[in-house]
């Protein structure tokens, strides 16, 4: 075979997929995104022809030509294709980046004018397809500049030209594999596990169960806190609790020998009752799934299988309804998603030349991580280090230690390098998902438009573990009940363990669910008082200097510190103004708006430290915690760095997400990459500006290449060399506090059919109030991303559990995600003049947010054209039909 | 992927569950063949063509492919009766041969058109998925299917019995898909053609195919919205009355591609269309 213009005599193994053949190789631009042919991450051209690597025989290719990502281009140029990819930032985590280029550099003239049949194979699940095409276009965005510019991501030339290293992008000698076998039952006790066929496989090291496990009891969900998260979960347990939970673990020289001797472990189960719906779970007589667990453990009632629930109410709740003039009153549903993210779970795990433990994984917290191991396997933190390379998406999935634990103790048994990686299905089946819930709302209301009573009654199923169920039960009545003045709320709230696979973090972290409930609710109080939605809501959003009140109760530290939610309903009022695009017959044309508020960081502490160190050659170091998963926090902490120290971001080079290189970082989550590592990097860069200056003696001024005293300059050279070893470095540390919120608005103008069910996107309108906008091309493409992502929640995806317990669709050809033609385009306005106290330089978060009001204005749409509510979601085709047909919405 | 629905391992061997969580390589393959180069049919044979859906799921009671496109058919072959398709001709190459009924059925493809350029229209029918788009096409055209045996006696089966239901085929152990044979007179018919997805280019739900021929016999099939195809034959054009009473009721598939009362309500939908349009030129 010859690769990139090089004969390679090794021959692929007979069922081996050209994918993994050519990492094999070293070519580890060539990614694992499904292994179906369904996310063309793998995309190669074999005899100049495009593939996909992964359903491509390695054996046919042996007598042709094959290029990939790293051999597109000729010689040290980049390709036109990679090229344009990085002046349009066409990418974010980067991880289906290659795929995408390697097809749309085989495209010809008609494809390119069809790009959503085109790219029918790729999925990106990052970006919203907008910055792609623009790619494939040839628009330039990108932009040497400091903060408040389109400065290009640092990677960017890296991952365009397949160069990005991954978690498995990695060459290590010895390494073992480890594969997994998984529970048949959704709930069974182990009574008997026979390893000795398994065992008996050529290549078999080791089979792990859970007799070889660690007693002791952990949550797969990370916070700073680690009483946040319920101690529920063993790395092998004697019960399973969900079809898809490990029940064993092989480590072999080849996953294939690993494979084989799963296949030949014997388990004998004693099948246990099972409970699959939340509410189910939580009467009386339902099976429990944790006896024995309780208070102690963080589980609020185990014994009736509450793992977290909440109880408050301000005001009078009932006497408000009572007294108001209107009130509505139903209840909604939102699915089980999956993440999705590009690049699977999974770690590698080996010991460095000190004995230390090393892992490098696909996570979104590794000190977190790191702390976790080390209580789990009694190791001090200076024994273990945990890192990530370039992470392929996170969304939530990855603030969770879903592998990790597992090669840990796999090289700890063997001691030698183990990998464990993910499948897609595995993904789907053993891994965490969005939280459903099931939410119960009642509003009620003055003629004059005053909200006076807001109740809900919520219900999430955490699924089998309670890895942060209490932690999204909470925060799912934070900020969507704080987001509206109203004297009287009243939230009563449960998560509920089911035998189901797991939920987990998800984008949002639980308001989503909830603000789905809550503005559509909104949507119909205001046509029972027969007022306008848009202003009905503006006549009752909390206002800047508002105290931020829940029924939870209120957080000292949270406050409206900076406000642009006005100029956001703005925004919609523009566009309600705007004239209707032409539709076919018999299509209903009808318009909604939904709103979100969020934290700024989450609660109960959030830290991270950065060091920034001035290098010989007159550059900049900058070390931080925080993992670069496509939100392009990295951007923006060189731009701050840059900013402050007078330079340029590309002399800020960067070193991150690695438990060696900073102290601690809390992690990537909640919405933090910019308000709080972004803090730390702020101070480091001041403190290091002063150190300068000083070293300088007496200094005045600082630009790229030296600090001005007086009438002379100190170059920056001479500085890093007087220093010598002491160096020139500052430390920054930000707390996590106070706090502030972010806004978003979504409206959307659609078009029904209700003789097939389809819903037209015909404008989509999105209003952001992230303070100042520190980068407005990357934040540009959360927003259109957290948008694509929630569409797909709205309108189609749904993790599908049988009455057994299985996962019905656990592919991407089954578990559709949207596609290039599933995206409409977004006009994305960012308010201007908020600058807010609290964030770096006046920034606030924008990752999370633009999520959460995409479903419910979708829905207030639909129900503007149709006259029909839809309380559950997605709004699948099918469903819309149904429901427009048979009359079983809510009307 | 063109298989058999050949011996294998017995099925408590192969849990499913477990073999869906683990696939990656085909690692049980332990050697790949020339289609008629490897002697007798053994337990754990498949047969190999483009492999798109043969690597895409997991294979775990397969030990050896045996390549068909090792055998060297010509992928498209004109005859004075029709045309000839070889099992092993790409999606691709029946797309670009051109008539705008096999490129809509091409279009109809999940796949991308890179999956196309080796995916092959035998492994597209013998894959038997209810939303083939190689069923749905060769079915409409009234192809037949030439089947043949490794000791090569061949018997002809017709499209529409040779899709026996989701996944299953009516090929016997140690049989291959050979080619599949279109007639001249539905080649030339007047066609029709309409596709419901959940999604924009998504995998069809419903996908219905009408023809009127020369000699004005009308042909409605239906596929994607059924377990396997259902085929409705007039001498002349029916009534939409007519048509709609033919349509059997108790076929309609259940699955995550949509409910079957939306995919009836669709195919329905469009027979109606299709009858109007196929009418109105007669």
């Amino acid at each position: 075979m010859i690769v990139n213009g090089v004969r390679h005599d090794r021959e692929p193994r007979p069922g081996q997929c050209l994918r993994t053949h050519l990492r094999d190789l070293g070519h580890f631009g060539v990614k694992k995104g499904c292994d179906a042919g369904d996310c063309g991450a793998c995309t190669v051209h074999v005899d100049g022809s495009p593939v996909h690597s992964c359903v491509y025989p390695a054996v046919r290719a042996s007598d042709k030509a094959v290029t990939t990502i790293e051999g597109l281009a000729d010689g040290d140029d980049l390709h036109p294709v990679q090229q344009r990819f990085l002046d349009a930032q066409g990418f974010q985590c980067g991880f289906c980046t290659a795929g995408f280029v390697m097809t749309a550099a085989a495209l010809d003239d008609r494809q390119r004018d069809d790009l959503p049949r085109a790219f029918k194979g790729n999925l990106c699940r990052c970006t919203g397809y907008r910055a792609i095409e623009d790619a494939v276009h040839g628009v330039r965005h990108a932009d040497e500049a400091g903060v408040g510019g389109n400065a290009p991501a640092p990677a960017g030339p890296l991952v365009v030209t397949g160069a990005a290293r991954y978690t498995f992008d990695v060459d290590v000698p010895d390494l073992l594999h480890l594969r997994v076998l998984r529970s048949p039952h959704a709930h069974a006790r182990i009574v008997r596990i026979d390893t000795s066929a398994a065992l008996a496989v050529p290549g078999v090291h080791t089979v792990l169960t859970h007799e070889d496990a660690p007693a002791k009891l952990f949550s797969t969900g990370r916070h700073e806190r680690d009483q946040d998260d319920p101690l529920d979960t063993r790395v092998l347990d004697d019960v399973v609790r969900f079809r898809g939970q490990r029940v064993a673990a092989v480590v072999a020289e080849s996953e294939g020998a690993a494979e084989e001797a799963c296949r030949r472990i014997v388990v004998e189960y004693d099948v246990l009752d099972a409970v699959l719906d939340a509410e189910e779970a939580l009467r009386p007589g339902a099976p429990v799934l944790h006896p024995g667990k309780g208070p102690g453990d963080g589980i609020a009632r185990a014994e009736a299988n509450v793992a977290g629930e909440v109880h408050g109410e301000i005001g009078d709740v009932e006497a408000a309804l009572a007294a108001a003039d209107a009130t509505w009153t139903g209840t909604f549903r939102t699915q089980r998603v999956q993440h999705a993210s590009l690049e699977t779970h999974g770690s590698v795990a080996w010991f460095d030349r000190a004995g230390r433990l090393v892992v490098r994984s696909s996570s979104q917290v590794p000190f977190l991580t790191r702390r976790a191991l080390c209580t789990l396997f009694d190791l001090p933190l200076d024994r273990v280090r945990v890192l990530t390379g370039r992470v392929g998406g996170g969304f939530g999935g990855k603030q969770e230690m879903l592998a990790e634990d597992l090669v840990a103790l796999a090289a700890l048994t063997t001691r030698r390098p183990v990998k464990y990686e993910y499948t897609r299905s595995e993904q789907f089946e053993g891994a965490t998902t969005r939280h459903p819930f099931t939410t119960r709302i009642r509003l009620g209301a003055t003629s004059d438009g005053t909200l006076t009573a807001l109740d809900l009654r919520i219900v999430s199923n955490t699924g089998a573990y309670g890895n942060h169920g209490p932690g999204v039960l909470f925060h799912a009545c934070g900020e969507s009940m704080a987001v509206y003045r109203c004297a009287n709320k009243k939230v009563e709230g449960y998560a509920a363990y089911t035998n189901t696979v797991p939920s987990g973090a998800f984008r949002g972290y639980g308001l989503g669910q909830v603000l789905f409930a809550v503005e559509s609710a909104m949507d119909e109080l205001a046509r029972e008082l027969g007022l306008d939605p848009v202003e009905f809501r503006a006549r009752n959003v909390i206002r800047a200097g508002d105290p931020l009140v829940t029924p939870a109760g209120h957080e000292a530290d949270l406050t409206v510190a900076s406000y642009g939610l006005d100029q956001c309903l703005d925004v919609v009022r523009t566009a309600r103004a705007s004239r209707p695009d032409a539709v076919g017959e018999g299509w209903l044309v009808g318009e909604g708006t939904a709103v979100a508020m969020i934290a700024t960081t989450p609660p109960n502490g959030h830290y991270a430290d950065a060091t920034l160190t001035l290098l010989a050659d007159g550059r900049y170091d900058l070390a931080v915690g925080t993992a670069e998963f496509g939100n392009g926090s990295t951007t923006v902490f060189a731009q701050i760095a840059a900013d402050v120290l007078g330079t340029s971001t590309d002399r800020v080079t960067i070193r991150q997400s690695d438990t060696d290189v900073v102290g601690h970082d809390t992690g990537a989550f909640g919405s933090t990459g910019t308000t709080v590592t972004g803090n730390a990097v702020l101070s480091a860069a001041r403190a290091l500006r002063e150190r300068l200056l000083a070293a300088a003696g007496g200094g005045t001024r600082l630009d790229a290449d030296a600090v001005v005293v007086g009438t002379t300059r100190v170059t920056l050279k001479d500085l890093a060399e007087t220093a010598g070893s002491t160096r020139l470095t500052a430390h920054g540390h930000f707390g996590g506090t106070p706090r502030s919120v972010a806004f978003n608005v979504q409206w959307f103008r659609v078009a029904v059919d209700p003789g097939t069910g389809e819903i037209r996107i015909l404008r989509s309108v999105h209003a952001a109030d992230a303070g100042t906008v520190m980068n407005p091309m990357q934040c540009r493409g959360q927003i259109e991303g957290g948008i694509a992502q929630a569409l797909g929640a709205a309108l189609f995806e749904e993790v599908r559990i049988d009455a057994d317990g299985a996962v019905t669709n656990p592919t991407l050809r089954t578990y559709h995600l949207p596609t290039f033609a599933d995206v409409p385009r977004t006009d994305v306005h960012f308010v201007t003049g908020v600058h807010d106290p609290v964030g770096p330089l006046g920034a606030k978060s924008m990752s999370e947010s633009p999520f959460n009001p995409v479903a419910p204005a979708l829905a207030n749409a639909v129900r503007d054209a149709t006259g029909v509510r839809f309380t559950a979601l997605p709004l699948a085709r099918d469903v819309v039909w149904q429901t427009l047909t048979e009359g079983t919405g809510a009307r | 992927m063109i298989s058999g629905n050949g011996p294998t391992l017995p099925p408590s061997e192969v849990p499913e569950y477990e073999a869906r969580g683990l696939h990656v390589d085909l690692n049980t393959i332990d050697e790949v063949a020339g289609a008629l180069d490897a002697g007798a049919w053994r337990p754990g044979d498949g047969w190999l063509a483009g492999g798109t859906y043969l690597f895409s799921e997991p294979q775990p009671h397969l030990r050896r492919l045996r390549d068909l496109t090792t055998l060297g058919w010509p992928s498209l072959t004109e005859t004075p009766d029709g045309l000839l398709i070889a099992a092993t001709c790409t999606i691709a190459e029946l797309d670009r041969y051109g008539p705008p009924l096999f490129g809509r059925c091409c279009d109809a493809f999940l796949a991308s058109f890179k999956i196309q350029h080796v995916a092959t229209v035998g492994g597209n029918l013998c894959a038997a998925l209810p939303a083939g788009p190689m069923t749905s096409l060769t079915a409409a055209l009234d192809g037949s299917c030439t089947v043949e045996s490794l000791s090569g006696e061949r018997r002809l089966v017709p499209v529409v019995d040779f899709v026996t239901g989701d996944g299953t085929t009516d090929l016997r152990p140690a049989e291959f898909l050979r080619s599949v044979f279109l007639p001249a007179s539905a080649l030339t018919a007047r066609s029709a053609f309409r596709r419901g997805s959940l999604h924009t280019l998504g995998r069809s739900a419903a996908l219905v195919i009408g023809r009127v021929d020369a000699d004005g016999t009308f042909v409605l099939t239906i596929t994607a919205s059924t377990r396997r195809p259902v085929q409705l034959r007039f001498a002349t054009v029916p009534s939409a009355a007519e048509l709609r009473a033919r349509i059997p009721e108790d076929r309609w598939l259940d699955d995550v591609h949509g409910r079957p009362a939306w995919r009836r309500h669709l195919t329905l939908r469009y027979a109606d269309e299709i009858r109007d349009e196929l009418a109105a030129g007669s």
